[in-house]
C-alpha cells in the first residue's frame, strides 16, 4: 500500500467516526467538534482527488464559517436538547429497522453496480491536465454551468429577503439613534451662551 | 452563443429582473405602503408575460447545452402557472392588507417563485431542475411562515422546511444514483445511456428516490403529510397560491423528468406512478370525510385531484400527458374559484373556515352560492360541469394504457370523494338555522368566483382550446 491509501483510509475512517459522533454525542458543543473533524477529513480527501481548491473552500467556509457559527448558536441559544432527545429512545428501533433495511438495499444496488456504456466518457474529467484545479472550476462555473451560477445566486437572494422577513421587526419602544439628526444639530439652537458675572448666580 | 441562449430564457430573466428592481425600489420608497400597487404590478407582470409566452413561443429550443428546453410542453405550463399566479394575487391581495399581512416582500418572494417554477417546467438537466425545484420551495418556505406572529403559520412553515429539505435530499441522492449510472446529468444524455439496454438495479434505485423526491413536492401519498397542516396554518391567500401554480409546475416537472429522461424504461416507473396514484386517490376521499376545516379539507382534495393527474402519467403516453395537462388547467381554475369563495368567508370581519358557517348560505347568496356549487360539483366530476371531463380523459387514457383496474379504483374513489363535497352543497342548501357570513366586500373575489364558475358550465362547448394546446404540449414531450 502506498502513503496514498494509507491517508486514503485514515481520512475516511475519520469521516465515518466523526458523523457517527456528531449524531450520537450528548453534548451539543461535542457534536460540532465532532462534525468539524468530519469536515477537515472530507478537505484531506479532497486534497487525495487533486480537488485543492475545495479542499480549502471546505476548511474555510465550513470550518471557518459555518461550524464556527454552529457552535455560537448551540453556545448562545438556550435549547433544552436533553428534552429534544427524550423522543429519540422511542422511535430507535424503529429507525436503526429502517436504517438496516436501507443499508441491506444499498448493498445490493452498489454490489453488481452496472455503468452504461457511455458514462465513462461522458463523465467530467476530475482534474483537468492542462489548467490550474482554481481556473478549471470558474471555467466550468461561469461558462457551462452559467445558468446554474446564476440560478444559486438568486436562491441566495430568496434566502437573504426570507431572513429579514422573518426576523427584522421595528420596534416602536425603543429610543434610536439618529446620526444625521444629531450631525445637523446647529449650536444656534442648542446652546445659549450666558455671561455670567463673577460673584453672580443666575 | 450566449446570445441565443440568452434570448430562448428571456421570459425568466425579465421577470427575475423585474422582481430585483421592485425589490430595490420599494425598499427604498414606500416600503410596506407600496405592497398592494407592487402586488397588482406583479400580477400584470404575470399576465403579461403569459400572454408573449402563449403568443410568440414557438418551436423547440434548447439553450445552455441542453439545460433549458423551451418547448411547447413548458409554455403550456408556463402560461398556465403564470395565469394562476395572477390570479391569486390580485384576489388575496385585499384580504392580506386588512388583516395587515401584505408586506411588499410578499410579490416579490412569489415572483421568485415563479421564476423557479418556470425553471422547473423547462428543465432539461437535474441539475437545472434541482435549481427551480430549489427556489420556488425557498420562496414558498418564507410565504408560508409570513404570518410570523401566527403558532399555525410559523409551525407550517417550519413543517414544510423540514420536509421539503428531507425531500430535496432523496432527490439528491437519487440523481447521484442516476449520475453515477450515466455518467452525465442532461436528460438527453440519460435517455441515451437508459435506451443502450435495460435499466439496472442501480438506476432503478436512483429514479425511484428521484420520483419519491418529487411526489413530496406534488403532495402524492406517502409523501402527503404536510399538505393539510400547511394548507391550514398558511394564510389563505397564500393556501390558495400553494394549491394552484406550484402543483402545476411540480406536476410538469415529474412529467419532464419520466419522459424525457427516462422514456426508455417506461414499464419500469409506470407501477410506481400508478401506486402512488391510487393510494392519493383513496387517501384524498376517505381522510376529508371527517373535516370540517374549509382549508384542510381543500388540502385533501388537493391530494386526491393529484392522484388522478398521475394517473395520466402512469398511462405513460401521449394521450395520458395530455390528459394530465387538461386536468391540472381544470384543477387550477376551479381551485382558484373555490379560494375566491373561501377567502370571502368572513363572520364579523374575522375570517372563519369551518364548513358549517355555510349553513343555509343559499338564501343568504343565492347567487354566490350556485357558483360554488357549480365548482363544488366540477371538484367531484359530475356531469355536465368540467371537471368531469378531466376525470373522464384521465380515465380513457388508463384504460387506453392498459390499466383498466387503475381507472376502475379511480372511479370508486371518485363517488367515495363526492361525499364530502356534495356535504357543503347540503349545508349550503338544506342545512340547519345558523350565524350568517357577512356579505363579500372585494369586488375582485366576486369576479374569480363568478368567472371560474362560469368556466366549469361554458368551458365543456370547446374547452377553450386548451385540450389543441396541451395535445401540442404532450406531443412535444414524446421522443421523437
Amino acid at each position: 500500500m502506498t502513503i496514498a491509501a494509507y491517508a486514503f483510509w485514515l481520512f475516511s475512517i475519520c469521516v465515518i467516526t466523526g458523523g457517527f459522533f456528531t449524531v450520537i454525542s450528548r453534548n451539543p458543543v461535542h457534536s460540532v467538534l465532532w462534525l468539524i473533524l468530519a469536515f477537515l477529513s472530507s478537505a484531506g480527501l479532497f486534497v487525495l482527488l487533486g480537488a485543492e481548491f475545495v479542499a480549502m473552500l471546505l476548511i474555510i467556509v465550513y470550518v471557518g464559517a459555518v461550524a464556527v457559527l454552529f457552535l455560537f448558536v448551540v453556545m448562545m441559544l438556550d435549547v433544552d436538547f436533553a428534552e429534544l432527545k427524550a423522543g429519540m429512545a422511542q422511535y430507535l428501533p424503529l429507525s436503526l429497522m429502517i436504517g438496516a433495511i436501507l443499508l441491506m438495499q444499498l448493498g445490493m444496488v452498489f454490489g453488481p453496480w452496472e455503468f452504461s456504456d457511455t458514462a465513462q466518457s461522458l463523465r467530467a474529467a476530475p482534474t483537468p491536465t492542462d489548467t490550474h484545479n482554481t481556473a478549471a472550476l470558474g471555467l466550468i462555473l461561469y461558462d457551462q454551468y452559467f445558468l446554474l451560477f446564476q440560478l444559486s445566486g438568486l436562491i441566495l437572494l430568496v434566502a437573504m429577503i426570507g431572513a429579514i422577513v422573518l426576523t427584522l421587526r421595528h420596534r416602536k419602544d425603543v429610543k434610536r439613534q439618529n446620526v444625521l439628526e444629531q450631525m445637523w444639530r446647529d449650536p444656534a439652537d442648542a446652546m445659549e451662551l450666558k455671561d455670567v458675572k463673577p460673584g453672580q448666580g443666575l | 452563443m450566449i446570445q441565443a441562449d440568452l434570448n430562448i430564457i428571456l421570459p425568466e430573466i425579465l421577470l427575475a429582473l423585474f422582481a430585483m428592481l421592485a425589490l430595490v425600489a420599494v425598499v427604498y420608497t414606500g416600503k410596506d405602503k407600496m405592497a398592494p400597487m407592487l402586488t397588482w404590478l406583479t400580477a400584470g407582470v404575470f399576465a403579461i408575460l403569459a400572454v408573449w409566452i402563449g403568443v410568440s413561443g414557438d418551436g423547440d429550443n434548447i439553450a445552455f447545452n441542453g439545460m433549458f428546453h423551451d418547448d411547447a410542453f413548458s409554455r403550456f405550463a408556463k402560461v398556465a402557472m403564470l395565469l394562476a399566479g395572477a390570479a391569486v394575487l390580485v384576489m388575496g391581495a385585499d384580504y392580506m392588507k386588512r388583516r395587515n399581512m401584505l408586506r411588499f416582500e410578499y410579490p416579490i418572494l412569489v415572483a421568485l417563485a415563479m421564476v423557479g417554477m418556470m425553471v422547473m417546467v423547462s428543465a432539461g438537466d437535474l441539475m437545472a431542475l434541482y435549481m427551480g425545484l430549489e427556489l420556488q420551495s425557498l420562496s414558498l418556505y418564507v410565504v408560508a411562515t409570513l404570518r410570523r406572529d401566527g403558532v399555525k403559520s410559523t409551525e407550517a412553515g417550519m413543517k414544510y422546511f423540514l420536509l421539503g429539505a428531507l425531500s430535496s435530499g432523496l432527490l439528491l441522492y437519487g440523481s447521484s444514483l442516476v449520475y453515477g449510472f450515466a455518467g452525465t446529468t442532461t436528460f438527453a444524455g440519460i435517455i441515451e445511456a437508459v435506451s443502450h439496454g435495460h435499466a439496472p438495479l442501480g438506476l432503478l434505485f436512483g429514479l425511484t428516490f428521484v420520483i419519491s423526491g418529487l411526489a413530496f413536492k406534488v403532495s402524492a401519498v406517502p409523501f402527503h403529510m404536510w399538505t393539510p397542516d400547511v394548507y391550514e396554518g398558511a394564510p389563505t391567500p397564500i393556501t390558495a397560491f400553494f394549491a394552484t401554480a406550484p402543483k402545476l409546475a411540480a406536476m410538469g416537472l415529474f412529467a419532464r423528468v419520466l419522459f424525457d429522461a427516462f422514456g426508455g424504461v417506461i414499464g419500469d416507473w409506470q407501477q410506481i406512478i400508478a401506486l402512488l396514484s391510487v393510494l392519493s386517490m383513496f387517501l384524498g376521499a376517505v381522510a376529508a370525510i371527517g373535516q370540517t376545516n374549509i382549508k384542510r379539507l381543500m388540502a385533501y382534495s388537493s391530494i386526491a385531484h393529484m392522484g388522478y393527474a398521475l394517473m395520466g402519467l402512469a398511462a405513460g403516453t401521449a394521450l395520458g400527458v395530455e390528459a394530465m395537462l387538461v386536468y391540472m388547467a381544470i384543477y387550477v381554475t376551479m381551485n382558484v374559484g373555490t379560494f375566491a369563495f373561501i377567502l370571502s368567508m368572513e363572520k364579523d370581519g374575522q375570517p372563519v373556515t369551518d364548513i358549517a358557517s355555510l349553513n343555509l348560505y343559499s338564501k343568504q347568496a343565492s347567487g354566490r352560492a350556485l357558483a360554488l356549487l357549480f365548482l363544488l360539483f366540477s371538484l367531484a366530476g359530475v356531469p355536465p360541469f368540467l371537471g368531469f371531463f378531466g376525470k373522464l380523459n384521465v380515465l380513457l387514457a388508463a384504460m387506453d394504457a392498459g390499466l383498466a383496474w387503475l381507472a376502475i379504483a379511480g372511479v370508486v374513489a371518485s363517488v367515495i370523494g363526492a361525499f364530502y363535497y356534495l356535504r357543503i352543497v347540503y349545508f349550503m342548501y338544506f342545512g340547519e338555522e345558523g350565524d350568517t357570513l357577512d356579505a363579500p366586500r372585494s369586488m375582485v373575489q366576486q369576479v374569480m368566483l363568478m368567472a371560474s364558475a362560469a368556466i366549469m358550465l361554458l368551458g365543456i362547448v370547446n374547452f377553450f382550446g386548451v385540450d389543441t394546446a396541451a395535445q401540442a404540449a404532450a406531443a412535444a414531450l414524446m421522443p421523437h
